[in-house]
């Protein structure tokens, strides 16, 4: 039957057809303009309301943002160089006012030739996260440490001669260790954030380098109580000296030691620093020293909170309610305000400490109930099977929260905790309503308050707004990168 | 036969306070209570010894005495010869309308975007997203000053407004027009909107201090009658179509059951509305809103709105593309899908969070200081705080206030929360 059926067949066709290329409406740019822009009524609408939207936008801030001027020093200098260039309708930015008030938005009024010392804290500060953020050696980090290096370069050539002095000796002293303990960088130096703590007091406020010192020596001497004492008589009581054992320290030993040293050495720079007073911080270098000061202690502070609202001690639970939910149901002004003109009140007569210290305890009360809350989340979102699990391996509470439970609470709630993070650095604006400069409104009020500035409004919030997206955005994408980083399933 | 005792309480030794697990708890509540207890008290002896020292009173009588200050926005009849408790009514008053009304703008914009976010435009979804991620990631305070800036900076004066004989002989616009049918100025001296003016007003009824009109209690009745009928008439509905299968055609009954009171009520109240119109250098007649809340108003709008936008973004990814497969699979089309499926799921997941943003929006907006807008913190924690000296008195009652807001808030959302719960067995 087939024989025949082939030689019925006059031809057959042994080649493929060469596709034809598909309709221009179904291919290229058309076809995602279709699929994308106007695939509908609707969706067209929305399209032109959209493009109309831009247009829009453009129009307005496009030709301001091109007829900027950058060398001035005075609004009425910036106008007329606009008016003499564009004609006399032109309106245009004023970036001249940054430029002129650069070291006054990053510093406020702290000490011209002081400005090193920020910076070197700052640096440094790129130093102490490092090993915190993160967790290998990879070619991103290697570049941020060349960007870095690039800053300390500019900066060494712009202020002082001190700057350079500091951070080789640091740079130095970090090299030798590294040398001493091994190439693993930068997981071996995760005791730096700690130390980073004292330097970064020493370098903003000055004063004697024995304060810091004596801090510092304050943990170690806790450390060393729990070292000798939990072989001996047992875990509790190891725990126990470890917090007083400090604390008797701070109160007590440490002053006459920071006497008898200051007096021993002279007042020269290595040992000791020009003080610079709290009023005089402002602009980011506040903003940065409250923001960080508060998310680093508020994560401890909130996973103790949090833990003590999910305790089974009904005393612990209800202060610990009490206390996030009394921090939760007030705004951050009234607390900041609370801080300024009612604490010398609770505190013992004479009493009278930094405000930008009491500044930093009410955003970190503040943060860490928020966090509390988030944490609270992160442990109940826990299946009961790892905590019975820990209960079966026979671990204790602490071992089995630190071990089993933490690491996972922790994990699920990184994007909370972040954006509390955000938060709280935002917040750190409001400190101008206790007279501290923040740079937003404080510092924009003060350049606005001078003869050549007045009636500068959209340059100055442009500028702070910047900054204060970049910082915020990078938080937020790093919280994403660290998910990734700690996703254990569907790998 | 192998039989459990008790570990016989005889034994009790003083090191098991610590060791046993059975009485740490105690032993720890114990400490934790003496150490409150030694805070506590240390604070207030503290207190009492400096209030000693500066020769203060703990005392809220202040609060009956003259105010004597004036204050730019006032929702209740009030005067400077009025006392401080009523100043303290109007700043909360006004604490109240700057956070009401900008939960509920917030709530729209935020709705809007959200869902606009994931819409399959490109355009728009970017621009959403360009939206959100900048104004979550600046502070609030900077979108309040930049209102305000825009608001006292760029618009127009009273004067531009202004339309001359001569220059409609020449045929000039003025400077500045009015929005809205000539009913909205906004101007840089403050927004003009039009007044509601009943013409057969029936007065006011005098409930302690706080006068209320009898023409908007009943417009706000004719309002709930409405909507309780509009309800009552869709349950019913629904009931003859569970009985029959057919669902009867409704629509032009709830539609009248629902504007059809409140239409009878304004016409018989004779309502209009009274616009602003220009009489010398400034507006008159209407209603002036201030920028400061206008500033206040909008930017809190704007920043929270683009949290909510985050957050009902997320919940309606939250549910699970096999809903809206299986909703089509039942044949039903993509509002019903939208209103019967994937609504009341996403709605659980949106909730919890929403009441959160409300709070910070209350909260927030005692930032109305920086554009000296007249809220609880502007009139009890500023002027009167000032004016008296009092700060402990102050500070304590606003906080107080401020903490039973928030509770009454995150209260009546948990009602609603509950309400759409997901109801297990």
């Amino acid at each position: 039957m087939s024989d025949l059926h082939s030689e019925s067949v006059a031809f057959v066709r042994d080649t493929m057809l060469t596709p034809q290329s598909p309709p221009a409406s179904q291919a290229g740019a058309i076809k995602w303009l279709r699929e994308n822009l106007f695939s509908g009524p609707m969706n067209t609408i929305l399209t032109i309301l959209g493009v109309g939207i831009v247009v829009y936008l453009v129009n307005l801030g496009l030709p301001w943002f091109l007829h900027s001027v950058w060398n001035a020093n005075s609004l009425a200098e910036c106008r007329s160089a606009i008016t003499a260039t564009w004609g006399p309708d032109a309106h245009g930015a004023c970036w001249a006012m940054i430029r002129e008030r650069w070291s006054q938005f990053m510093f406020g009024f702290y000490p011209n030739v002081f400005y090193w010392r920020p910076i070197l804290a700052l640096l440094l500060l790129f130093v102490a996260l490092a090993p915190i953020l993160f967790a290998e050696f990879s070619n991103r980090l290697t570049i941020a440490g060349g960007v870095v290096a690039a800053l300390v370069v500019w900066l060494a050539a712009s202020y002082g001669e001190w700057l350079p002095v500091g951070i080789l000796a640091v740079v130095a002293a970090i090299a030798g260790l590294l040398a001493v303990q091994g190439t693993k960088w930068p997981h071996n130096l995760i005791w730096f954030p700690i130390v980073y703590a004292g330097i970064a007091f020493w370098l903003l406020w000055g004063g004697s380098i024995f304060t810091p010192i004596a801090a510092l020596a304050g943990i170690v001497v806790g450390w060393l109580a729990f070292r000798i004492l939990a072989p001996i008589a047992g875990n509790i009581v190891a725990v126990t000296a470890a917090v007083v054992a400090p604390v008797l320290w701070w109160y007590f030993g440490s002053e006459p030691v920071i006497d008898l040293l200051s007096r021993a050495l002279p007042r020269v720079e290595p040992f000791w620093l020009p003080p610079v007073d709290s009023d005089q911080f402002g602009g980011f270098v506040l903003a940065f020293v409250i923001g960080l000061t508060g998310i680093a202690f508020s994560l401890p502070m909130g996973i103790v909170l949090a833990l003590g609202r999910r305790s089974d001690m009904l005393l612990v639970k209800a202060l610990c309610v009490g206390f996030i939910e009394f921090i939760r149901g007030v705004p951050l002004i009234t607390l900041l305000f609370t801080a300024s003109l009612l604490l010398n009140y609770f505190l013992p007569p004479g009493t009278n400490f930094d405000i930008i210290l009491r500044v930093i305890i009410m955003v970190t009360l503040f943060s860490a109930a928020y966090i509390a809350e988030v944490i609270r989340g992160g442990l109940a979102a826990l299946p009961r099977g790892q905590y019975e699990a820990a209960d079966a391996l026979g671990l204790d509470y602490w071992k089995a929260q630190r071990l089993i439970i933490m690491p996972q609470a922790l994990k699920i709630s990184i994007p909370g905790i972040v954006s509390s993070f955000i938060g709280l650095f935002k917040d750190t604006t409001l400190v101008v309503f206790v007279a501290l400069l923040d740079p937003l409104k404080g510092i924009t009020d003060a350049v606005r308050a001078s003869i050549e500035w007045k009636g500068i409004y959209w340059e100055p919030y442009i500028f702070v707004g910047a900054i204060f997206f970049l910082v915020c955005f990078s938080m937020s994408r790093y919280s994403m990168y660290l998910e990734n980083r700690l996703k254990r399933e569907h790998r | 036969m192998a039989t459990f005792a008790d570990t016989p309480k005889a034994n009790f030794r003083l090191g098991m306070l610590i060791y046993d697990t059975r009485y740490r708890s105690v032993t720890i509540q114990i400490v934790v209570l003496f150490l409150f207890m030694a805070g506590a008290a240390w604070l207030l002896n503290n207190l009492f010894t400096n209030l000693a020292e500066r020769g203060k009173d703990l005392s809220f009588s202040f609060l009956w005495y003259r105010a004597g200050y004036d204050i730019n926005q006032t929702l209740i009849p009030y005067t400077n010869d009025d006392t401080h408790f009523r100043a303290m009514l109007v700043g909360l008053v006004n604490t109240l309308l700057v956070a009401f009304l900008g939960c509920v703008a917030a709530t729209i914009i935020g709705v809007v975007v959200g869902v606009l976010r994931l819409s399959s435009n490109w355009l728009v979804a970017r621009l959403m997203t360009i939206y959100v991620e900048i104004f979550r990631n600046v502070p609030v305070l900077l979108w309040i000053l930049v209102t305000f800036a825009i608001f006292t900076e760029v618009t127009p004066q009273p004067r531009d407004f202004k339309v001359t004989d001569q220059m409609i002989a020449e045929g000039q616009e003025p400077a500045a027009s009015m929005l809205l049918f000539d009913s909205v100025a906004i101007t840089n001296r403050g927004t003009f909107i039009p007044k509601i003016v009943y013409s057969r007003s029936l007065g006011e009824i005098h409930l302690g201090f706080l006068p209320i009109s009898i023409d908007t209690l009943l417009v706000l009745a004719s309002i709930v009658f409405g909507v309780l009928v509009f309800r009552a008439i869709g349950n019913n509905a629904t009931k003859v179509q569970e009985a029959t299968g057919v669902r009867p055609v409704t629509w032009w009954k709830r539609l009248l059951a629902l504007f059809g009171p409140l239409l009878i009520v304004l016409v018989a109240l004779g309502f209009s509305l009274q616009r602003p119109t220009l009489g010398g250098f400034n507006f008159t007649g209407g209603v002036l809103v201030l920028n400061s809340f206008m500033a206040l108003w909008i930017g809190l709008t704007l920043y929270t709105a683009a949290f909510i936008a985050e957050i009902v973004r997320a919940g309606i990814l939250a549910i699970s593309k096999g809903q809206t497969e299986a909703a089509y699979a039942l044949g039903l089309r993509p509002g019903r899908t939208m209103n019967l499926v994937i609504l009341p799921q996403a709605l659980r997941v949106i909730i919890p969070p929403l009441i959160s943003q409300y709070l910070n929006l209350t909260k927030n907006s005692s930032l109305a200081i920086a554009v000296s807008y007249m809220d609880l913190r502007g009139t009890l924690g500023g002027i009167t705080l000032n004016q008296t000296g009092r700060e402990l008195e102050c500070m304590l009652l606003m906080m107080l206030i401020y903490l039973v807001l928030s509770l009454l808030i995150s209260s009546g959302m948990n009602v609603y929360n509950n309400a759409v719960r997901l109801k297990e067995r």
